[in-house]
């Protein structure tokens, strides 16, 4: 029924169908019951948006990130403080970090930490991954951020030759050339690339974990991040060292050790078999 | 028609005769075929060096029939994926192509570095024989400052190798050579400018430096090398001291045919090696590093092993800026002291000490034989302290390699580097000068008392006692004092003969094991039986 008199009524009217002549009682109590609903809207408005007291108690959290903040009240807490704010001198505030963070750090074993030093150190995971999952959730939920996208697989169609070349402009000052990694300041370094995944590598890319810089989809686009981490998995890892043993990969030092210990040794021997035959 | 009987016997000698008639060389070659050479494994280290600068010769002209030295820019499309597409100069895709594309290229390239990884290797081993052993001292001052110099040059070779496949690595020690020769005062700019033809890079430093390095460099080597060899023949080999071995003489083996035998084989040893390496050990994956741009620079660049002691002198060295308020303002940067004054002052130190030396023992004779470490202490003392010194450098060199493997600091390994550059050469010294005069000691202990036998006899008042084997009948007091002579003093019984001689040979014994004395509480006493005396022209046994 879309009459030209229809249309021409309010959105209100049109929903409420045909006008109808009401009594004054009944237009009292939609007064009323209007009034109630404004009440309840900016209340409900105003707990949901005001800071307050009331807010930090009664948190939106999905049941995931329940569970993440129980694990994360049991396990980080004492370094990150309550609610993840962090403590100074002692854990970085955790709100705004992003999922990605919490499945590289806590991912690779970084997190928890064994103690305080100048960087945490890839070791045994602690957390099995769907409790991993659940931390991710808290901090995601507390603060948003950087997510890692779905899937294992994140080199899909990825072009090895940009991705070498962002990779030895953009990586290969701390990780090296070869993805061995590499010193910094005081203690600190950039790790191997070795034990890395697909997602590792895409997570510490968009959370900048330790002492890395943050690339994020402004600097590196996905399909560049794409290039990347299928340079560092097919081209440094998979696809071997055509000239034979690679000695680790370091770089000239290594090659000098060799020439002394193999080289020279062998061929001093030699002298003294040779010399020894007269 | 009668048929002569062909005699296959004497066709050398026939040529022989034949030759001699025309050129009149039996006399000369007879004297060179006669030459004598000691025969001691130490005297084979500068071999090494000389065998793998001839591979280097093979090697490196196998690559120039395929390497361009070019800067133009290309886009690369051989058959290393990671890389297709990618613009590049010439040189770097011509490099590519030579490891990935031309049949045995990966090889012969890898070859050549690590030959050039073993010359610089051997020269420097062989050289700390020379001046361990006082080689160097008069009348062959001259060969050592031609094999410091052969030192030097090769690093020059090495360096200009190195920055040739214009790949990230080179690139990066290139920008290093042009700040080193930007940093020296005055003449730094003007130097850099004629070196690249102008700003860094420039396009033209890769076809200089291969013209320096194919022609230039090698032709200086190959002079060098003939003037060191020729001096070696004209001056004769030094010796070890020992029975028929004086200062006016040569004793060992003629050069035909065993010393050329051996030494012929001892390339094929140097050649094996090096192919092993080659064909086993990856050096320079050049295709890592990517093509030279100036925005990449990865961790752990480092130069080859004998550049890198200039490296640790720049990584130890504080950030010390000399302003000088003449004109508009003079600055002499931190890193002209250890890249340009340091290497400057280890060259002037390394040519003169036989001059040095002389001057402070006032010993201007001619030594033909050598000296043992331990019987020249302080010597030998500033050999290790040299040692020590460049060991640290190099290591400081790669710091940053080992303070991420070994989960190092690296600012601890820099001060390490920086207080152990300062103590550690010192402590080095005082410590060999002891460890020398122990061992002295310890001789001049055996040449008065004899040959430890390892046999204790209780005395009747319930003393121990060791019984020692003297070295030479006593006099009445039982003492059997020998002089002091700079050579090897026997320590054990069976040197002695009590044990029978030790058992030769390499891979199984050679001779039957002589029958060990059955009675050990009495050491034989009757002195060892006399040997033949060595002289020259006769093969010793």
């Amino acid at each position: 029924m879309t009459s030209d008199n229809d249309r021409r009524r309010g959105l209100l009217a049109r929903l409420r169908g045909r006008p109808v002549a009401r009594s004054r009682g009944r237009r009292r109590l939609g007064a009323a019951v209007r009034l109630v609903a404004a009440l309840m809207l900016a209340g409900g408005a105003y707990t949901v948006l005001a800071p307050g007291a009331s807010a930090q108690e009664n948190p939106p959290l999905s049941s995931a990130a329940a569970d993440g903040k129980a694990l994360f009240d049991v396990s980080c807490v004492s370094c990150h403080g309550r609610n993840a704010q962090g403590i100074e001198g002692r854990g970085p505030s955790l709100i705004g970090v992003g999922a990605a963070s919490v499945e590289f750090q806590v991912g690779t074993g970084r997190m928890p930490m064994a103690r305080q030093e100048a960087q945490a150190a890839r070791k045994p995971v602690v957390f099995k991954p769907d409790q991993i999952d659940q931390l991710a959730a808290y901090v995601q939920e507390l603060g948003g951020g950087p997510v890692v996208p779905a899937g294992d697989n994140l080199q899909a169609g990825g072009n090895i030759a940009i991705g070498g070349e962002l990779y030895r402009i953009n990586c290969s000052q701390c990780h090296a050339f070869s993805g061995g990694g590499g010193a910094l300041s005081s203690g600190k370094y950039a790790p191997s690339l070795a034990p890395a995944t697909d997602r590792q590598i895409y997570a510490a890319m968009l959370s900048g974990p330790q002492n890395m810089p943050v690339f994020g989809d402004n600097q590196i686009t996905p399909e560049q991040k794409a290039d990347i981490i299928a340079y560092i998995q097919q081209t440094l890892k998979e696809q071997g060292d055509p000239g034979g043993f690679n000695l680790g990969r370091y770089g000239p030092s290594t090659e000098g050790v060799a020439i002394f210990l193999v080289g020279i040794v062998a061929l001093v021997f030699a002298s003294l078999w040779i010399a020894g035959k007269s | 028609m009668k048929r002569r009987k062909f005699d296959m016997a004497a066709v050398p000698g026939n040529t022989a005769r034949a030759v001699d008639d025309r050129f009149q060389v039996a006399t000369p070659l007879r004297r060179l075929l006669n030459k004598v050479f000691p025969d001691h494994w130490s005297f084979l280290l500068g071999e090494i060096a000389l065998f793998s600068f001839i591979v280097l010769l093979l090697t490196g002209v196998f690559l120039t029939f395929f390497f361009e030295p070019t800067m133009t820019e290309v886009i690369y499309n051989g058959s290393y994926a990671p890389l297709r597409g990618t613009p590049m100069s010439a040189a770097y895709a011509s490099t590519l192509d030579i490891s990935f594309d031309v049949r045995g290229g990966l090889i012969m390239r890898q070859m050549h570095h690590w030959a050039a990884l073993l010359f610089m290797a051997a020269i420097v081993v062989h050289m700390l024989r020379v001046f361990f052993t006082g080689a160097f001292r008069k009348p062959r001052e001259t060969n050592w400052i031609i094999g410091s110099l052969l030192f030097w040059v090769g690093f020059l070779a090495g360096f200009t190798g190195y920055s040739l496949p214009d790949d990230g690595l080179s690139g990066t020690g290139l920008r290093i050579a042009s700040a080193i020769i930007l940093s020296i005062p005055v003449i730094g700019t003007w130097v850099s400018a004629a070196v690249f033809n102008g700003e860094f890079p420039g396009t033209i430093i890769i076809s200089r430096f291969y013209i320096a390095h194919v022609l230039l460099v090698p032709g200086l080597l190959v002079a060098l090398i003939s003037a060191h060899l020729g001096l070696v023949f004209k001056q004769k080999h030094t010796q070890w001291p020992g029975p028929g071995r004086t200062n006016a003489n040569v004793v060992g083996e003629r050069m035909f045919p065993r010393y050329a035998i051996k030494q012929g084989g001892f390339f094929m040893v140097v050649f094996g090696v090096i192919a092993l390496l080659g064909g086993l050990f990856q050096i320079n994956p050049l295709w890592l590093f990517g093509p030279y741009e100036a925005w990449v620079v990865s961790a752990a660049s480092q130069p080859d092993w004998y550049v890198m002691f200039l490296d640790g002198s720049t990584r130890l060295m504080p950030d010390w800026e000399i302003h000088l308020p003449i004109g508009d303002g003079y600055v002499i940067p931190p890193l002209f002291w250890p890249t340009v004054v340091l290497p400057g002052i280890l060259v002037g130190l390394s040519l003169f000490y036989p001059f040095l030396e002389a001057r402070y023992l006032k010993d201007y004779r001619s030594h033909n034989l050598l000296q043992r470490p331990r019987d020249v202490p302080f010597r030998t003392g500033l050999g290790a302290m040299a040692v020590t010194f460049y060991v640290i450098l190099t290591l400081t060199g790669a710091n940053d390699v080992i303070a991420d493997k070994f989960h190092i600091s690296l600012n601890a390994m820099t001060w390490a580097g920086r207080i152990g550059l300062l103590l550690l050469p010192p402590l080095a010294y005082y410590v060999t000068y002891r460890i020398c005069l122990g061992l002295q000691q310890h001789d001049r202990e055996v040449l008065a008392h004899g040959v430890e036998t390892g046999i204790i006899r209780r005395m009747p008042d319930g003393r121990f006692v060791e019984v020692h084997q003297p070295l030479t009948t006593p006099d009445e007091h039982g003492h059997a004092e020998l002089p002091y002579v700079g050579w090897v003093v026997p320590k054990k019984m069976n040197r002695l003969g009590a044990l029978g001689p030790a058992v030769r040979g390499f891979f199984f014994p050679i001779e039957k094991p002589a029958e060990a004395p059955v009675s050990p509480g009495h050491p034989p006493v009757e002195p060892r039986p006399e040997r033949e005396e060595v002289g020259s022209g006769e093969t010793r046994r």
